[in-house]
């Protein structure tokens, strides 16, 4: 209860919007860039090494006045693949999920192979998920596997 | 099998690969016939091949079939610029069936989904090689009698070889049991050996040859190219320590063979060529025979 209460004075409440949690700390700079909340004009709240009992450390965002379309989640689930989601209205929870990685990834992330045809073509790249633990990204058209190290996004 | 395109050797199940080689088996015995007489093929080679070019033109023109393309992709539009996806729509347009090879990787996927017509992938980059494991594959069984429970030994660059890398994921469905031999610095790669595990076949893993040649009935032979060696003094150690000379075959089990892609540099000593078992050449005439059976097959002529 009280490790609750410290967390939430280290990030305030907001009044509508969405609140991105269990996110790994590693990871929440990139959560900002895959979502562009660093060109967002409303009030964007972070955290990011807070104490976390299930994953030791965490990070957490919460984006004021905004709610997320499903395909922008599905983004955020291959670097974070636990985050959860909290719609929070009149500074109420609403809905409460977990992201889950998709099966399949399509024109979010570049491949990581120079020389695979989407690089080279106008053609959207095409993943299959082989690792959704670990992110393990296999290109539909090279083959080769991408990794959440070697992952760029569009 | 009808206008089933080809980009990976994992399009093909095991059943359509073996018909394939049973297809290839009675073109051998039959190679010239008049079956491909209504049929245009375009050849699409973006970058230069010997061997799979001139194999695939071979096999067309033997069964009275026409080609149209291009051996070098700076005699057409690529040169101004034109897309691949534009290149490839324009031409499906002029052919019944497509062989393209192209260095970029994944361009034969690519090309085979835009396509009205059906594609063979006559390698894209360091990704697929599809016809060459269908080659190896019918060297294999026509050398062996059968292509189950063989002891195969694959030497050389087994960590950029895709040759290596789609043989090895094609003889796992004939429980073959695969020695590896590699300097250490280019061993199978484990995505592959993934392959090997999951069927719980055996492998073993070596860095000298000589071990292993008396006991295995196919020796597989590949190149070791210079530039995968940041140390050019390793390069020259390595490639001394992989040359196959005569003395080194002469007690092999009986149906020994040995088997090369192609094309080789100095990985085996001429002194073999004239060896009976050697294979090599032979492995590269079987090429004809087994893309005139890939052709007819896709067209629905067989």
């Amino acid at each position: 209860m009280t490790h609750k209460r410290i967390k939430e004075l280290k990030v305030s409440a907001i009044e509508n919007g969405t609140v991105i949690d269990h996110i790994p700390s590693n990871a929440v700079f990139q959560v900002i860039r895959i979502l562009k909340l660093e060109v967002f004009e409303n009030m964007v709240l972070f955290a990011t090494n807070l104490e976390s009992k299930k994953y030791g450390t965490k990070g957490i965002i919460k984006v004021s006045n905004k709610f997320f379309a499903p395909e922008e989640l599905n983004k955020i689930a291959l670097v974070a693949p636990h985050a959860s989601i909290i719609e929070i209205r009149d500074y109420q929870v609403a809905s409460k999920k977990i992201v889950e990685t998709p099966e399949k990834i399509r024109g979010i992330v570049k491949c990581f192979n120079p020389n695979c045809v989407t690089n080279h073509e106008q053609v959207a790249a095409i993943f299959v998920v082989v690792d959704k633990e670990d992110t393990r990204l296999k290109c539909h058209y090279c083959e080769k596997i991408t990794t959440r190290e070697t992952m760029v996004f569009r | 099998m009808k206008n089933k395109s080809l980009v990976s050797i994992n399009d093909y199940s095991k059943e359509e690969q073996e018909r394939i080689l049973d297809l290839a088996q009675e073109f051998e015995q039959e190679p010239v016939q008049n079956i491909l007489k209504d049929h245009v093929i375009a050849s699409l080679f973006f970058e230069p091949s010997t061997r799979t070019r001139l194999s695939f033109e071979s096999a067309v023109n033997r069964l009275g079939g026409k080609i149209v393309g291009f051996s070098e992709a700076g005699s057409t539009s690529v040169k101004k610029g034109e897309s691949l996806r534009d290149t490839i729509l324009t031409v499906a347009n002029y052919s019944d069936l497509i062989v393209m090879r192209n260095p970029v990787e994944g361009s034969a996927r690519f090309a085979s989904e835009i396509s009205s017509v059906p594609l063979i992938n006559a390698g894209d980059g360091a990704n697929q090689h599809p016809t060459q494991t269908l080659l190896d594959l019918y060297s294999i069984r026509k050398t062996q009698g059968s292509l189950d429970n063989l002891h195969i030994a694959m030497v050389g660059d087994l960590k950029y070889g895709r040759t290596i890398h789609s043989l090895v994921i094609a003889l796992c469905n004939f429980n073959t049991t695969f020695h590896l031999v590699s300097p250490v610095e280019l061993k199978l790669p484990s995505s592959v050996k993934m392959h090997i595990k999951e069927k719980n076949l055996a492998y073993h893993q070596y860095t000298e040859m000589d071990e292993v040649i008396p006991h295995v009935d196919v020796l597989y032979m590949t190149r070791i190219q210079r530039e995968r060696f940041s140390d050019p003094l390793e390069y020259e150690r390595i490639k001394n320590a992989y040359n196959l000379h005569r003395d080194m075959i002469r007690h092999t089990k009986e149906n020994f063979k040995v088997l090369h892609p192609l094309p080789r540099v100095n990985e085996i000593n001429i002194n073999v060529d004239n060896s009976p078992k050697a294979y090599y050449f032979e492995q590269a005439l079987n090429g004809v025979f087994v893309r005139q059976a890939l052709i007819t097959s896709i067209l629905g002529l067989k």
